[in-house]
């Protein structure tokens, strides 16, 4: 039998990062092949490559058995590869039925006018054909993130699409929508479309998909059935990159004093009833996958977004966060996984971003900077921290990724926090200074800090961690302790609620 | 964001287009009621013909100006485009001695074309909007002082020149109600404008630009293309302004424009149309140009000066999108 689509030898690179090396990948007609992998291995770039988003760099696609070159978006669509992005590319403020015939209206009078009636009545079918029930004329900005994924779907149908790329199609949708989802996905097998499918979601993956292929670091990893694969396996071959073989020291941090605690934290659908505690001189893991409420979680704490209900106690004390300030004021600092855009403000010298957050203590009377005590002070943390830059003066943009992040943890030690929470702290950083920047989070620990890391990165993770909070959907599924197994870690990670209640049915 | 929140969020963006509009005609009437009542003069037939032949130029360029914004980008150099074209038409009229209507092809072929060299210098080169149409605010200010010779060109040798704005077909057919034929053009844009928008594929992607241009890229539409052609329509659009208000001074101005852009911006604000692209109506602009225009006729009839009318320009713009912001935030 021929395969609908064969990638072969597939490889692509980015400016200083190997996204792909040597990856294949085919699908069949009526089939499900699940693409899995942890963040970061490549899965949305190959997809990028098959919908015509990317070039490739090495490799060949055969569609039908025979080569073809896929240069654009819109070459993709006429050979009948559709895609739906993980972030929904949808015009809110366009009808649904606009939205999927975007670039192709149907036309009257000679091309002239566009035809409403005829896309309507178009939109219409296509609805029909998935049994789905929604207005044409409805505009997308009013609907819920199923629906809006629905239209999504009837876009991609509207192609005729033969393959379609689902990237985490059920991120945002809840128990019954994901229902409705798969319900159209059989029905599109059972019509003879292929569907490759990019999911987290281990239970997902059993209850859909026919084959699971694996890939790892930009690299493939091995194609196996899904019904007669274990769950272990298939998380093995996602993690089984070998550890750095540092060994862990976990301190003995039982009697130190509660330095944060955080009691039954709710935001929305993104925090439900989080509660948990850091000591002073402890290092807390944030485990979880994409979209597990992890930021969200620290945001929260820190007042960047508001919280429904929670309490907060820093170091035995209730304390009312409402605003970042009141978090800066209680000792928290909170560095974002996006440095660029949040941590620094990049145009300005290492010298003002240390003391961004302070700038009170070198004002003098009449708004005057003290500028001689900021150089000392910049000039005290580029030693402690050894930051390596020519000098307090150097722009913040021109220093390497890590030692970027050391002018932001400077900027919070500056600012007496006593508390730090980390997010993706090395991302973007190469290998070298991320060890650099796990002994000085391993020395502010010492030093009595209580820091929290968030990472996607399990072996990042279970390097660090002292203790490590797993999250699931927005829950804590677990606490494990340090030096726990990837595998452990995982499991937590993908216990859906649906999935823990089953097992609980079962036992 | 989860659905649960978007949910009413987004419906109340709909909402609030047309509430907008509706707020922006109800201040339009309630100003109007006001200044009536404050001067028996406001209501006059020829005073209200004023405020709508005032309001033509204006309501030209803030025309032009809805369709750029709607994309999601800004036109800053409208009014200086603006008194290009009235240069070029009085170089063809005056310096060269051709016939009117070449004059008046000439107006608007010349706002295409700086349109499409904007639109070209934003869609290709990814000069942001803002900066592109700054910097031809100024080249065609100054080009304008360059080919006129710093010197007002006159229509004197064109007879029929002052008819297109100031003429009236209106009043020749029913004379009780000599609506000026710069009002009927200000009528007509509109109508072809909210046409071109509502029913033709440029007013789709021009919604769409501005609505979320990677999504329109991603659907394998050539955006480069259109968002040029909706920057040449509203150089265009322009030309006609160039017509109107060469037509009613009778002449080419060359130091003139500079400003004008800001006034059309503030009228497709009042008019509800949003800055950050993907929403926004032509009738929406008309009632922020008429806005603007009766505050400035009514206040000066209350022996208002005219400084202070500014300041209440200024202080209506800031609660006109003040009002949006409220209104979104509750729903």
């Amino acid at each position: 039998m021929d395969a609908l689509i064969e990638l072969i030898g597939i490889g692509k690179s980015f400016p200083g990062v190997r996204a792909l090396h040597n990856v294949n990948f085919d699908l069949q007609a009526g089939e499900v092949h699940a693409l899995m992998g942890e963040n970061g291995a490549g899965k949305s770039t190959l997809m990028k490559i098959l919908s015509g988003v990317y070039r490739r760099d090495a490799g060949e696609i055969r569609l039908d058995g025979k080569p073809v070159e896929i240069g654009s978006p819109r070459q993709a669509q006429e050979m009948g590869i559709g895609i739906i992005h993980q972030e929904l590319a949808l015009m809110r403020d366009l009808t649904a039925a606009q939205n999927i015939f975007i670039g192709r209206e149907p036309r009257q009078l000679g091309g002239w006018l566009l035809d409403e009636k005829a896309l309507n009545r178009a939109t219409q079918a296509i609805f029909d054909s998935m049994n789905l029930k929604l207005a044409p004329t409805v505009p997308v900005g009013s609907l819920t993130v199923a629906k809006q994924q629905m239209v999504e779907i009837a876009k991609a149908l509207s192609y005729r699409s033969r393959i379609l790329i689902m990237d985490e199609p059920t991120a945002a949708l809840n128990d019954a929508e994901i229902a409705e989802l798969f319900v159209i996905i059989n029905r599109l097998k059972a019509e003879g479309v292929g569907i490759v499918y990019i999911s987290h979601k281990m239970d997902e993956i059993k209850r859909i998909s026919d084959r699971v292929t694996v890939m790892r670091d930009g690299e493939y990893v091995g194609t196996v059935p899904a019904a007669t694969t274990s769950m272990e396996t298939i998380i093995s071959m996602m993690v089984g990159r070998t550890l750095s073989n540092e060994a862990l020291v976990v301190p003995n941090t039982s009697a130190a004093p509660v330095a944060l605690e955080v009691r039954n934290l709710n935001r929305g659908r993104e925090i439900r009833d989080v509660s948990f505690s850091v000591r002073q001189g402890e290092i807390l893991g944030l485990a979880g996958l994409m979209g597990a409420g992890r930021t969200e979680v620290a945001r929260a704490i820190f007042g960047a977004d508001p919280r429904d209900s929670g309490e907060i106690w820093v170091n035995g004390q209730r304390v009312g966060i409402s605003t970042p300030g009141d978090a800066v004021h209680a000792g928290i600092g909170y560095l974002s996984e996006d440095r660029k855009h949040f941590g620094l403000a990049t145009g300005m010298n290492v010298r003002n971003n240390i003391a961004l957050a302070s700038l009170a203590r070198f004002t003098r009377p009449g708004g005057l900077l003290d500028d001689g005590a900021m150089r000392k002070v910049a000039e005290r943390y580029i030693g402690q921290l050894s930051i390596k830059t020519p000098s307090d003066t150097q722009e913040a943009r021109l220093l390497s990724g890590g030692n970027q992040q050391k002018v932001v943890i400077a900027k919070w030690l500056l600012r007496d926090c006593d508390i730090l929470i980390f997010d993706e702290p090395t991302r973007g950083i190469d290998v070298g200074a991320k060890s650099e920047i796990y002994k000085l989070l391993n020395a502010l620990a010492a030093e009595g800090k209580a820091i929290i890391v968030i990472s996607s990165e399990l072996p990042e993770v279970l390097r660090l961690s002292h203790r490590i909070a797993v999250m699931c959907e927005g829950r804590l599924t677990g606490m494990l302790p340090g030096g726990a197994s990837q595998e452990e870690i995982m499991h937590l990670a993908t216990q859906r609620q649906s999935a823990v209640a089953e097992m609980r049915h079962a036992g | 964001m989860t659905d649960i929140a978007a949910t009413p969020a987004k419906s109340g963006i709909r909402i609030s287009g047309a509430f907008h509009r509706l707020l922006a005609f109800s201040g339009l009437i309630a100003l109007v009621v006001v200044f009536s009542l404050a001067s028996p003069n406001f209501m006059q037939t020829q005073n209200v013909l004023a405020i709508l032949q005032a309001t033509s130029v204006n309501g030209v360029l803030a025309i032009a100006a809805t369709l750029v914004i709607i994309t999601g980008g800004i036109d800053l150099s409208v009014g200086t485009l603006m008194t290009f074209c009235a240069v070029i038409t009085g170089v063809v009229l005056t310096y060269f001695g051709l016939p009117l209507p070449l004059g008046i092809v000439a107006s608007i072929l010349a706002g295409t074309g700086v349109g499409l060299v904007s639109g070209t210098i934003i869609a290709k080169l990814k000069v942001p909007p803002f900066i592109a149409t700054l910097g031809m605010m100024l080249i065609l200010k100054g080009l304008s002082l360059v080919i006129s010779g710093t010197k007002p060109i006159y229509f004197n040798d064109t007879p029929g020149f002052t008819q297109i704005a100031q003429g009236s077909f209106v009043g020749a057919i029913i004379p009780a109600i000599p609506v000026p034929n710069g009002v009927m053009i200000l009528f007509l844009v509109a109508g072809l404008a909210a046409f071109v928008l509502t029913k033709t594929a440029l007013g789709r992607y021009t919604f769409a630009l501005g609505s979320n241009e990677e999504a329109v890229r991603l659907s394998g539409v050539n955006i480069d293309r259109w968002k040029i052609a909706v920057y040449a329509t509203a150089g265009g659009i322009c030309g006609v302004a160039g017509l109107l208000i060469a037509s009613r001074l009778n002449s080419a101005q060359p130091a003139l424009g500079q400003g004008y852009e800001l006034d059309a911006i503030a009228a497709v604000v009042i008019g509800g149309t949003s800055l950050s692209g993907g929403r926004g109506t032509v009738i929406g602009t008309l009632i922020g140009a008429l806005i603007i225009s009766v505050l400035a006729n009514g206040l000066r009839i209350l022996s208002v000066p005219q400084e202070w009318q500014t300041v209440v320009t200024g202080t209506i713009i800031i609660l006109a999108v003040y009002a949006d912001i409220l209104r979104r935030r509750n729903l």
